[in-house]
């Protein structure tokens, strides 16, 4: 019975083999979800939820969609704040700080905690700047061309914009955008980066390059990413995380492990019907 | 009513009901009245030409340079209404100016920092009302206010501070407008990079809605320029022999001036008054044609 | 190439993060400062209030608010004073509802025909003509009133029974005005109704027309019921037509032949001579102004509510 069940795990992940991806250790843990409840309005749309994101490492969220990846992903970076109707309860421990404590300023928060989007938002405004903005207002003090630079190369993208630095961001592809939005979150050098679904609205090329990227960035950086595509989860991630609804239809957790582990020996039914494609 | 089938002729049970006039004469009807809509939107713009076509019929031999050029007299031949024109630029600058600062702080406050609520509710239903107040009322105001109370006088600045309330709420509707235009993404990518709120409106919804805003401005600003009411009463005048030179001098406007030389009885300032009419509505003409024209530019070229 | 964390303020992850916002007392200053620009807005309703009451209250001290509602006779500018402001109330209403008469049909049928039934290159030429007689001065529509419709077109239709200045050429001239108004609010409401209904009703074999005048327009009525009370509203405060064409004499008939004054009429005819401020004239001025405010208040007030309260209807 196992057995079958680990051969059909493996063949809903197939065409991709899983990531060289190392252990982590869970003590060694940027950010500690504890409990969280998100509450749009009386409506519950999250209970319940305890992460621990490893450092250095990606971490995955997966799920059906409706069942709250991307609202928990929002409030690790407060930007659940932006929604007047959400309520936030529970905790988000990152490097030993509340973060959703009122003494908290969520503007600072977002510095320390990066995010790209699903559909890619470059400003209006030129390459050089789009990077070199959210630097600046965050008081950067230093050669800003060596930065800009040097973000560029991190995403991945200097090669392709280095002589039109000048020209806008909204001028490129959408996976070129995607990239830029990525050397955007990294010019206030944050040390996690949240990334919502960012290539689902790209080609499978530069979804390709994408994750390639995130694989390269993640010996600097902590990130998590909420995805769809369960391919994408196993070839990306270290640790993934499932979630599902409830019966109440509120988000919650339902198990969370190394990803090799989860696709190939998933310890709750729910997440084995979601891998093999029975359900989501 | 039978019906033929394989399984043969049966009688339908059906009663006959009794449709409608066939459909051709309903269609008739159709088209026919499709034609008295039309004609009521056309008629419409026959007015608009009628209008025209009489203004031009009274003041085109009156529409010389020197009625640009000359100042008031009391022969029509030799009057002009220069001052009136420079009054006129005086007070929408003025009103202008007011109403954009004081405008856009509203319109930015009530999108971007307005808690959703009761006092947000308030304040919209507010600027609503004002909106409708007829322009006769802020005139009282402003003479209650600036004139008398203020005791500024009749003079140019307590006209276009009644002008700069009384567009004001043009202003801010319209920059609300344009400032809810800009896509919540701008936004989003703007606070994810740690930006405070200050930053994100000053840094990217104010240059993204800053083409709806101008527009905005502009038509406001021209509705100010062609209203008289408010200006009788506060109390622009309507003789004046020289141009202004300071928000404290006496001062005049070109719907003033118009409405003079309406009431005169001669015949000839009514035709004067036809040539100014045109002025004016040539100064209006190329206003709102400014406003569409940036409204295309700055549209088109965001990046 | 792995990432150096340089120059940013406690950049590095290990060191202390300090979360608790520096930047907030500057943010915080802003927010006041826009906040006192909104809450500027309720000052001026606030001033148009208080002003209008003032010196309406000094106004009704010497003349009492009875007299002044129901009296019959304004002659505020003669040697002997009557204050009864029903005259001017009559000028007003008559004004309006031969505007509105011209107006709310043809304003209407505009709307239905360029929502409904107008190719796009139509509407591209008549919604354009639409706003820009919606943008003409009002004392131009005044002017149209005064040298043309009353000498060329009303005098040789009644002769010597018409006046020079009378009601009917100003609220011919005032239709005109609003007409535009009308249909763009009345086109709004038209368009707001949902296609799917309109399919509904094609799809049953209803022709253009019928499904025009008996699904769509009614389902759009409350907004067109908004706005006929918002061009009304607009008729009754609208000044300088009747200040040029339809006179200063406070009349006590119903006829629209004759000259008559409206209140707006008559806050500006005040003008003419020289006001002393403080005077009984200066205050009946605020008297007036006082009751049109309260009229065209309520009537937008009224318009906003109706749009709200039917448009949950067929949501």
């Amino acid at each position: 019975m196992a057995t079958e069940v680990q051969q059909r795990s493996r063949s809903a992940a197939s065409a991709s083999h899983f990531k060289d991806s190392d252990e982590f250790d869970v003590e060694d843990s940027v950010i500690n979800i504890r409990d969280l409840d998100v509450y749009y309005g009386d409506f519950q749309a999250v209970a319940g939820v305890t992460i621990d994101v490893p450092r250095n490492r990606i971490t995955a969220f997966i799920g059906p969609s409706g069942c709250g990846k991307s609202t928990v992903l929002r409030c690790i970076n407060r930007m659940s704040d932006l929604v007047p109707s959400a309520r936030v309860e529970g905790s988000i421990m990152y490097f030993g700080t509340e973060i959703l404590s009122p003494k908290v300023d969520p503007v600072e928060v977002r510095r320390h905690i990066g995010m790209v989007f699903q559909k890619p938002n470059p400003f209006p405004k030129s390459i050089y700047e789009n990077v070199a903005w959210g630097a600046r207002i965050n008081g950067f003090k230093g050669n800003m061309d060596e930065h800009v630079e040097r973000c560029l190369r991190q995403a991945a993208l200097w090669d392709e914009v280095k002589d039109k630095l000048k020209e806008s961001g909204m001028a490129l592809s959408g996976g070129q955008q995607q990239r830029l939005c990525i050397a955007r979150a990294l010019a206030t050098e944050p040390d996690v980066i949240l990334l919502d679904e960012p290539a689902s609205a790209l080609d499978p090329i530069s979804t390709l390059k994408i994750e390639e990227l995130l694989r390269e960035l993640e010996r600097s950086y902590t990130i998590v990413i909420v995805t769809h595509n369960m391919q994408q989860a196993a070839r990306v991630s270290d640790q993934t995380v499932f979630f599902s609804l409830s019966e109440q239809r509120q988000g919650i957790l339902v198990e969370a492990g190394p990803t090799q582990q989860i696709f190939t020996n998933p310890g709750d039914p729910r997440t084995e019907d979601y891998i093999t494609g029975r359900f989501g | 009513m039978s019906a033929n089938s394989e399984l043969g002729t049966t009688q339908s049970t059906v009663t006959q009901h009794h449709w409608r006039p066939r459909i051709s004469s309903r269609n008739r009807a159709s088209k026919g009245f499709s034609l008295v809509f039309m004609g009521a939107t056309l008629s419409a713009v026959l007015l608009l030409v009628l209008l025209f076509g009489v203004l031009l019929v009274r003041g085109w031999d009156w529409l010389t340079l020197d009625l640009i050029l000359n100042q008031y007299s009391r022969h029509p031949e030799e009057s002009g209404f220069q001052a009136a024109i420079f009054g006129s630029i005086w007070l929408v600058a003025g009103a202008g100016v007011m109403s954009f600062v004081m405008g856009v702080g509203t319109a930015i406050f009530l999108e971007e920092y307005a808690p959703r609520g009761g006092v947000t509710d308030f304040l919209q239903t507010n600027i609503s009302n004002l909106s409708g107040v007829p322009s006769v009322v802020y005139g009282l105001l402003g003479l209650a206010l600036f004139v008398e109370m203020l005791s500024l006088g009749r003079v140019l600045l307590a006209g276009a501070l009644t002008m700069g309330l009384l567009i004001l709420p043009i202003v801010i509707i319209a920059s609300q407008e344009a400032i809810r235009n800009v896509p919540l993404g701008l936004r989003q990518a703007a606070y994810s990079v740690g930006a405070t709120r200050w930053q994100v409106v000053w840094h990217h919804v104010l240059p993204a809605a800053i083409p709806g805003i101008l527009t905005g401005t502009i038509l406001a600003v021209s509705r100010a320029i062609g209203e008289t009411a408010p200006l009788i009463v506060v109390g622009a005048s309507a003789v004046v022999f020289t141009n202004p030179s300071g928000f404290f001098d006496h001062y005049t406007a070109m719907p003033m001036q118009i409405y003079q030389w309406t009431k005169q009885p001669q015949s000839e300032f009514k035709d004067l008054a036809a040539a100014a009419i045109i002025v004016l509505m040539v100064v209006l003409l190329t206003m709102n044609g400014i406003a569409i024209y940036l409204r295309q530019k700055l549209g088109k070229d965001r990046w | 190439m792995a990432a150096e964390r340089v120059s940013m303020p406690g950049g590095n992850g290990r060191a202390p993060i300090d979360l608790s916002g520096k930047r907030n007392t500057g943010e915080r200053v802003i927010g006041v400062v826009l906040f006192l620009f909104a809450a500027f807005s309720v000052l001026v309703t606030l001033g148009i209030v208080l002003v209008l009451l003032f010196e309406a209250i000094t106004f009704f001290r010497v003349v009492p608010v009875t007299d002044f509602l129901f009296g019959n006779e304004w002659s505020a500018l003669f040697m002997e004073k009557q204050w009864g402001v029903l005259p001017l109330v009559r000028g007003t209403l008559m004004t309006t509802f031969i505007a509105m008469v011209l107006a709310v049909p043809l304003g209407l049928m505009s709307a239905i025909y360029l929502s409904e039934y107008a190719k796009p290159s139509a509407r591209s030429v008549l919604k354009p003509a639409l706003e820009l007689l919606a943008g003409v001065p009002t004392i131009v529509y005044g002017y149209f009133a005064l040298t043309f419709i009353s000498p060329e077109l009303l005098k040789p239709l009644f002769g010597s029974e018409i006046q020079v200045l009378n009601g009917l050429a100003a609220g011919i001239a005032m239709g005109i005005m609003i007409l535009p108004l009308m249909a763009s609010l009345s086109e709004d409401a038209i368009r707001s109704v949902p296609g799917s209904l309109r399919e509904a009703a094609y799809a049953l074999g209803a022709t253009k027309f019928e499904t025009s005048t008996r699904v769509v327009v009614p389902a759009a009525v409350s907004g067109i019921i908004a706005a006929f009370i918002l061009s009304m509203s607009r008729a009754i405060g609208e000044t300088m037509i009747v200040a040029l064409a339809s006179g200063a004499r406070p009349v006590a008939g119903w006829s629209p032949l004759d000259g008559m004054q409206t209140m707006t009429g008559y806050i500006v005819a005040v003008f003419t001579g020289d006001v002393v401020y403080g005077s009984i004239e200066f205050q009946s001025l605020f008297a007036v102004g006082l009751l049109l405010f309260l009229m065209t208040l309520s009537m937008n007030v009224l318009s906003q509510w109706v749009a709200r309260r039917f448009r949950k209807e067929y949501q």
